[in-house]
């Protein structure tokens, strides 16, 4: 693979236009190392991103990319990496477009398990749209349109995707730069659907869950002594658990097989003949 | 009826109906009336005979109701009439439902020792022939076999060759065991000698095979087969009435061509993974009805913003909301030339027959990646369920020639890059069309985005460039407008005074019931029009005509509208919209009516006998989306 790919190689000269101290920026840093250190390289990389703050990673990020509607990011991503298996495919979306008007596409890409990653920029909040709350937000998290709080739970993102079958789970904190990055590296390399869940806070509409909080509240699997990321069990009680915060890697299928083995998907469909292809004909005579 | 009626007067006017055969087998859904009715309908084709079939899933009385229908001749046909010469009835029911088609020549097939139909009697003077269907195919190894009893019955009646049904059996049995094979032969040849040894009456009909070569196909096979034609590799679907047959054949065929079928989770999901697929490089397409198109639509303005060609088929049927999902309408139009938010350049096709579905489909492909916007493919439920014969050589493989448009490759990027070395994939050019690369092309990377963009592909709320991005993207479709041939298909005497225009399934239909106005007398010259989006220009057919008349299952006139807003002028109309394809006879009638009205918009008459009929009816509650 190719060593002389920077992660800077994968920075686009246009200036990012998030607020100073936006956790997506350390997010983005961390995707675009996390891709070069597995050796990746800008021409061969897609990155799809959904609608939001964190939709903009497209236009910070250089690559092929494709911005998308809002919610849909992941059934582009599927496509892109179905059409052609070469290519590493990298979705980049918020706890709105993911969890919310996007959380059916999340349980389905989850249980497809095709080999691409899946980084949601979860800040518990409605940046974009200047502060209302999200699926993630807090019960009691007052905002414009929650006054009193939202009164409903959060998802709990983890759960749903451990549910929905998932072969690899990561949560990481966009601030914990090295730890967010190996985590997403580790995402990249596993042989499905790989997602990580990265506390990305947001500095102007969230008083509550912010760098302090996640700094002081996240307990880092990688650093327990014994933790065994392949036992579903201890994923569970992990991920269950109300009082704390995790980071790292909470779960992975040791034996995950992607959606393109499992399918037979190896090569590019983007080369076709210049005519009907070979055996075209054959179609036609299954008529009479 | 005042078709019957019509019929007899063109008979008496010396006219010979086409020697075709009107045959049926119905029931009960679950009767396996579909896999009955295709045995038959193969047999016939393999006798080299003409095959237009049609399927009745609806009912007049109340659900349950199912029939397939065979219209056969040695000649080409290409409609339904309302004749039926030989029905096999499964239950009373389906001869009730079809009362108005039988005749005082025609054959019903029945098993008479089923206490369901023990006391039926046949009403006029039609032939009612009692044959123990079940206890016959118990002989022949099980009562499961009593269709194809049947249809070796159906075979004696029609003086058809019962060995002719024998290579459809092994197509439809012979992943079965070749026992079963042999039992079904056996069940069929059973029929047949019933009627040689237990029946005294001899029947009309007698019908000639010929040494030509047919196959056989429905609109939605035709159109998945004009996709892998064509080259297209990716294809995410949602199952929808009557669009899944596409994606069924799909599957399993398109893999062994390198490719892949993905059954989304919905049809948001469908077509944004043929939106990526086609960012990948590939060609790529969805297919659904109009309730999917509806889900589609925020996307459909995604895929022409970015500028990514994409092939969406909307096989139309019965709306709005969920409508009638098993009947035929041409609903769709005014959302497929107008729908999404904001103002999107699109480019609509249509297919106006089953060999047409191919032949669009292929075509669409190609103008989807020249032009890099996205295509609507039409079809309509009566393309989609009928399976009709052609000579091979219509599907020519040979033929299909590709053409990618401005796909770059290699040196020719540079040419493209902006001084600090970034690939432009919306640059302004002179005719719209941008230079384009796929993912994993060396120095073509590169963002796109649903927001409005400069030609790197990144957002950009700068009025000049808005401008400049507009009118490229509408640009192309005006040099597509140049450089592509947008003709009508023409049919009938070009110095007719009566001009009919059509798009959809319902050119067949009116060719036929041409036949009989010329053998009346009346001349009729046809458009049917494939090109919804751009369209050719009719201005002069229009006025060159004394009358012009606009044929489409529809209530309000969807096509007559735009034809009347691209000409300015007044067309006359004949729409249906009670969820029944037009047949050959009805519209000759309605075609003469509206040739004598006084003319004007939404003048002429539209069947109400039949809306009515369908108004009254209890329809079948068969939720299909």
């Amino acid at each position: 693979m190719s060593s002389e790919v920077r992660f800077t190689d994968f920075k686009s000269d246009a200036q990012p236009t998030w607020c100073p101290g936006c956790g997506d920026f350390g997010t983005m840093n961390g995707m675009m190392k996390a891709l070069a250190n597995s050796g990746n390289h800008p021409d061969d990389t897609f990155i799809v991103a959904g609608i939001g703050c964190s939709g903009k990673i497209g236009t910070y990020m250089h690559s092929y990319a494709l911005h998308g509607v809002h919610g849909r990011a992941l059934p582009l991503g599927i496509g892109v990496k179905a059409a052609n298996p070469d290519l590493e495919v990298m979705v980049a979306g918020g706890d709105g477009d993911g969890y919310s008007i996007g959380a059916g596409h999340f349980v389905h890409a989850v249980r497809r398990n095709l080999d691409m990653t899946y980084v949601v920029m979860d800040n518990r909040i409605y940046g974009l749209t200047k502060g209302q709350f999200s699926p993630t937000s807090r019960e009691d998290f007052e905002t414009a349109t929650s006054p009193e709080g939202p009164q409903q739970s959060p998802v709990n993102p983890l759960a749903l995707a451990l549910a929905s079958g998932a072969t690899f789970i990561g949560q990481t904190f966009s601030s914990d730069a090295q730890r967010h990055t190996e985590v997403v590296k580790q995402a990249i390399e596993h042989d499905g659907f790989g997602f990580v869940n990265v506390y990305s806070p947001c500095v102007t509409f969230n008083d509550v869950d912010t760098y302090d909080y996640f700094r002081e509240s996240l307990v880092d699997l990688g650093e327990e002594e014994g933790y065994d990321r392949t036992d579903d069990e201890a994923a569970i009680e992990r991920i269950m658990d109300a009082e704390k915060e995790h980071q790292g890697v909470i779960y992975q299928d040791p034996d995950s097989v992607s959606y393109g083995d499992e399918h037979g998907l190896e090569n590019s469909m983007a080369d076709i003949p210049e005519g009907a292809p070979e055996g075209a004909t054959d179609l036609v005579r299954e008529f009479y | 009826m005042i078709q019957k009626a019509f019929a007899r007067a063109l008979g008496s006017l010396g006219y010979d109906m086409p020697e075709d055969l009107n045959w049926a087998v119905g029931g009960e859904a679950g009767d396996g009336i579909d896999s009955t009715g295709k045995i038959f309908a193969q047999a016939l084709s393999r006798a080299g005979r003409h095959v237009f079939t049609s399927k009745d899933f609806a009912s007049r009385i109340r659900g349950g109701y199912t029939a397939y229908k065979i219209r056969s001749s040695t000649e080409r046909i290409e409609s339904v009439v309302d004749r039926l010469d030989v029905l096999i009835a499964l239950t009373e029911r389906t001869v009730e439902e079809n009362t108005d088609e039988l005749h005082d020549d025609s054959v019903i097939i029945y098993d008479g020792e089923r206490t369901m139909m023990e006391d039926f009697e046949a009403p006029g003077e039609m032939t009612a022939l009692s044959v123990p269907l079940q206890r016959l195919a118990e002989d022949a190894g099980g009562a499961i076999m009593q269709n194809v009893v049947a249809l070796g019955t159906a075979c004696a009646v029609c003086g058809f060759d019962v060995s002719y049904l024998d290579e459809s059996l092994e197509k439809r049995f012979g992943g079965k065991g070749s026992s079963i094979v042999a039992n079904n032969k056996q069940a069929a040849r059973a029929g047949r000698d019933f009627v040689a040894e237990e029946v005294e009456a001899t029947f009309p009909y007698d019908i000639d095979t010929t040494d030509s070569d047919y196959v056989l196909l429905n609109g939605d096979e035709a159109i998945g087969m004009g996709a892998i034609a064509a080259g297209c590799r990716f294809y995410a679907g949602y199952p929808i009435t009557p669009a899944t047959n596409v994606m069924e054949y799909l599957k399993s065929r398109v893999e062994g061509f390198g490719g892949h079928v993905v059954q989304a989770e919905d049809e948001l999901s469908a077509i944004n993974m043929a939106l990526g697929a086609a960012r990948a490089g590939a060609r790529s397409m969805t297919a659904t009805s109009g309730p999917g198109i509806d889900l589609m639509a925020e996307t459909f303005g995604l895929i022409a913003t970015t500028e990514t060609p994409l092939v969406i088929c909307d096989v139309m049927r019965s709306g709005p909301s969920t409508g009638m999902p098993t009947k035929q309408e041409q609903g769709d139009l005014d959302m497929l030339l107008h729908g999404g938010h904001g103002e999107i350049p699109r480019i609509v096709v249509g297919a106006t027959t089953i060999a047409e579905c191919f032949h669009r489909t292929i075509e669409a492909f190609n103008l989807a990646e020249k032009y890099q916007t996205p295509v609507y493919l039409v079809a309509d439920l009566a393309l989609s369920v009928t399976e009709q014969t052609y000579p091979p050589e219509e599907f020519d493989m040979g033929a299909v020639e590709i053409d990618r448009g401005n796909l770059l490759q290699g040196e020719d990027i540079e040419e493209w890059t902006n001084e600090s070395d970034q690939f432009t994939p919306h640059a302004a050019t002179e005719d719209g069309i941008s230079p384009r690369t796929i993912p994993g092309t060396a120095g073509g990377a590169h963002m796109t985005t649903g927001l409005e963009h400069d030609e790197l592909g990144r957002r950009t709320e700068d009025t000049d460039i808005r401008v400049e991005q507009v009118d490229k993207r509408q640009r192309k479709v005006e040099t597509a407008i140049e450089r592509e041939e947008w003709t009508a298909r023409e049919f009938g005497d070009g110095d007719a005074d009566v001009l009919v225009l059509s798009w959809g399934s319902n050119e067949g239909a009116i060719r036929e019931a041409m036949d009989r106005l010329e053998a009346e007398g009346t001349s009729i010259r046809l458009l049917s029009v494939p090109y919804l989006s751009p369209r050719p220009d009719l201005t002069a057919a229009i006025e060159e005509a004394e009358e012009v008349i606009v044929v489409e299952c529809n209530a309000t006139g969807q096509f007559a509208d735009v034809i009347e807003h691209d000409v300015l002028a007044r067309v006359k109309r004949i729409n249906k919209y009670n969820g029944v394809r037009f047949d050959a006879d009805g519209l000759a009638t309605r075609i003469t009516e509206a040739i004598g009205s006084d003319g004007g918009s939404g003048d002429s008459s539209d069947g109400s006998d039949e809306r009515n009929e369908a108004s009254d009816a209890e329809t079948e509650q068969e939720i299909t989306t």
